[in-house]
């Protein structure tokens, strides 16, 4: 046995999935007791009356998958959008949302970290405000704005703002003192001192600030579009529900899955580059 | 002989607030003392009788409570480029590499220099200081004594006035310290450097130093003397210990810390100490001696003292 770790793990990997995939085709298979039903109610459900389960098996599931790869941007009207379209509204909100959140975040979160007052005077309000479920913002932000897009971008903005925040104040806070006293004795400026000392070395807990903020914000983007409706991933989900279809419920949970992964992966990438070994 | 003093220390104290916030804490008083242009001056103490403090009141990134320093005709109010600090702990930016750490300290000292310049400049201190072919390295990527090369010659690079070092070889191993020892000497004959530098090690002391301030335990630490190193400037970490001075300081020196450095205020009572100019002496010429006139040092048949006197 001279496999590596890696290859040892990507094969159990392939194996837990055959398991799983194996065991969920054969417990959605049909089984008997539909016998008592009124011919015209069995008409009216289908092959669930004829013993079948309304849950689709893993191969019509991965059927229904391929068909949203090979067309994912057909438009049929406001109920019947390519998964790819539905996908892509969700991954613009969170995309603006996000980068608002950013744009606010960081440099309120620096002038934060820079001054012990405002460190202390501003910690109640984020505490407060902080474990606020974003959704419980809607209806505000329905009330004022008045347009669900922008509602969904601003609950978006308002999830991901606060670990930005907290960790961009952390970070700069926490920046080590002699490295600002090598920049003092250098008599280095106060914007180079933040620029060239305070921002690399809070780099790291920042970009952590971010990652974890994308991922509060892929988990709500779907809830929001429930909510919001129209368009979006979330939406689509909802609509599939709507129509009973679970075969398409459980395509779009792979897909918000592997989106979601993406931007991790994506912050995760960025993260790395800014990350330094003392 | 003239004298050109270059820092004036008058009259410092620091003070802080005590740990249960019923008043304050005084870790040194009453400190004077003088350094001349070109000199290399050592002080030496236990731990917390406030050594990195007054490093830090004399490089500008702490304030004194009462008392003040004179530099260059100029009251210290706060850092200044013409004051350079090697930290103990090296302090390098690790996002940085060796080269970007110098270049960031040269481009603080001369925003206008173009590019090249700059980059020859910071060259020339790296090879001063051997780490030749590992500018490109993060400070991660260093052995110890690498990082606190490149802390030196980032100091040495903005070519201060005055270099103040904080017990910059505490924490690396012998050897290392050894070599480091004798490039800091070579590197500060070479440019006749003002260095004040902090340490708790007697024969890094004895090394480097003209002059080695000896500190009484805190709280409310005083100057208790200076002790004048009697030999030669020319003294290497090879031979100094055949040198026929070096056993009395050596032993001065480790008396001071063993037993004088607790019992000062005892001894400050029964004598006629003033902070103002605390005792200087020279345990090298004979042991006990107080301040000699250059007639009885001539007297002696020892020149090394008029030596140490015309370098200073």
């Amino acid at each position: 046995m001279s496999l590596s770790l890696r290859w040892r793990a990507a094969v159990l990997t392939v194996f837990i999935f055959f398991a799983f995939t194996a065991t969920w085709e054969l417990s959605v298979g049909g089984h008997g007791g539909a016998a008592t039903m009124s011919p015209e109610y069995a008409a009216l459900m289908g092959a669930t009356a004829k013993g079948a389960s309304a849950m689709p098996g893993p191969l019509k599931v991965g059927g229904q998958l391929w068909e949203h790869v090979l067309n994912p941007f057909y438009d049929k009207g406001p109920n019947d959008k390519g998964v790819g379209i539905q996908l892509g509204y969700s991954i613009a909100r969170v995309a603006v949302g996000f980068l608002l959140a950013v744009l606010m975040a960081v440099p309120l979160g620096f002038l934060i970290g820079m001054s012990p007052l405002f460190y202390k005077a501003l910690d109640p309000f984020i505490q407060v405000l902080k474990p606020v479920s974003p959704l419980a913002w809607m209806p505000l932000a329905l009330y004022t704005i008045k347009d669900s897009t922008i509602s969904s971008v601003f609950v978006i903005y308002i999830c991901s703002v606060w670990p930005m925040l907290i960790n961009t104040a952390f970070g700069v806070a926490s920046v080590r003192r002699e490295w600002l006293n090598v920049a003092r004795t250098l008599e280095v400026g106060r914007l180079r001192t933040a620029l060239r000392v305070i921002l690399p070395a809070a780099g790291p807990t920042i970009m952590t600030g971010m990652r974890i903020s994308i991922g509060i914000a892929w988990l709500v983007i779907v809830a929001a579009e429930m909510l919001v409706g129209g368009t979006g991933i979330g939406y689509f989900v909802w609509n599939e529900w709507n129509n009973l279809s679970i075969t398409n419920v459980i395509a779009a949970i792979v897909f918000i899955g592997l989106i979601g992964m993406l931007l991790d992966q994506v912050l995760a990438f960025f993260t790395k580059l800014v990350t330094y070994v003392e | 002989m003239i004298t050109d003093t270059q820092i004036s220390i008058e009259g410092l104290r620091r003070s802080f607030p005590s740990a249960n916030g019923s008043g304050e804490v005084t870790v040194f008083e009453d400190v004077w003392y003088k350094v001349d242009r070109g000199e290399f001056v050592c002080l030496i103490g236990h731990s917390g009788c406030g050594k990195t403090t007054l490093l830090n009141i004399l490089a500008g990134l702490d304030a004194p409570s009462a008392g003040g320093i004179i530099v260059d005709h100029e009251e210290v109010t706060g850092p200044s480029l013409d004051r350079a600090v090697v930290f103990q702990s090296h302090a390098l930016m690790p996002w940085m590499t060796a080269f970007a750490n110098i270049a960031f300290a040269v481009r603080s000292r001369w925003p206008e220099w173009s590019k090249t310049k700059v980059r020859a400049h910071c060259q020339k201190y790296i090879d001063l200081v051997r780490l030749t072919g590992a500018e490109d390295k993060k400070p991660s990527q260093l052995s110890g004594g690498m990082k606190q090369r490149v802390g030196i010659a980032r100091a040495f690079a903005i070519e201060p006035k005055i270099m103040l070092l904080d017990e910059p070889f505490s924490a690396l191993d012998a050897l290392t310290r050894g070599s480091l020892q004798d490039e800091l000497l070579s590197i500060c004959a070479a440019t006749s450097q003002t260095v004040f530098m902090i340490t708790h090690d007697i024969d890094e002391a004895m090394l480097l130093a003209d002059k080695i301030i000896l500190m009484t335990n805190g709280p409310h630490a005083k100057i208790c003397e200076i002790v004048e190193n009697t030999m030669p400037r020319s003294r290497t970490r090879h031979d100094m210990h055949r040198h026929p001075h070096y056993y009395p300081i050596r032993n001065h020196l480790i008396e001071f810390l063993v037993n004088r450095s607790t019992e000062f205020e005892k001894e400050l009572s029964s004598s006629d100490y003033d902070p103002r100019h605390p005792p200087v002496v020279r345990p090298g010429l004979s042991r006990l001696a107080v301040l000699q006139s250059p007639a009885e040092r001539a007297a002696d048949g020892n020149t090394d003292g008029e030596t140490i006197q015309a370098s200073a």
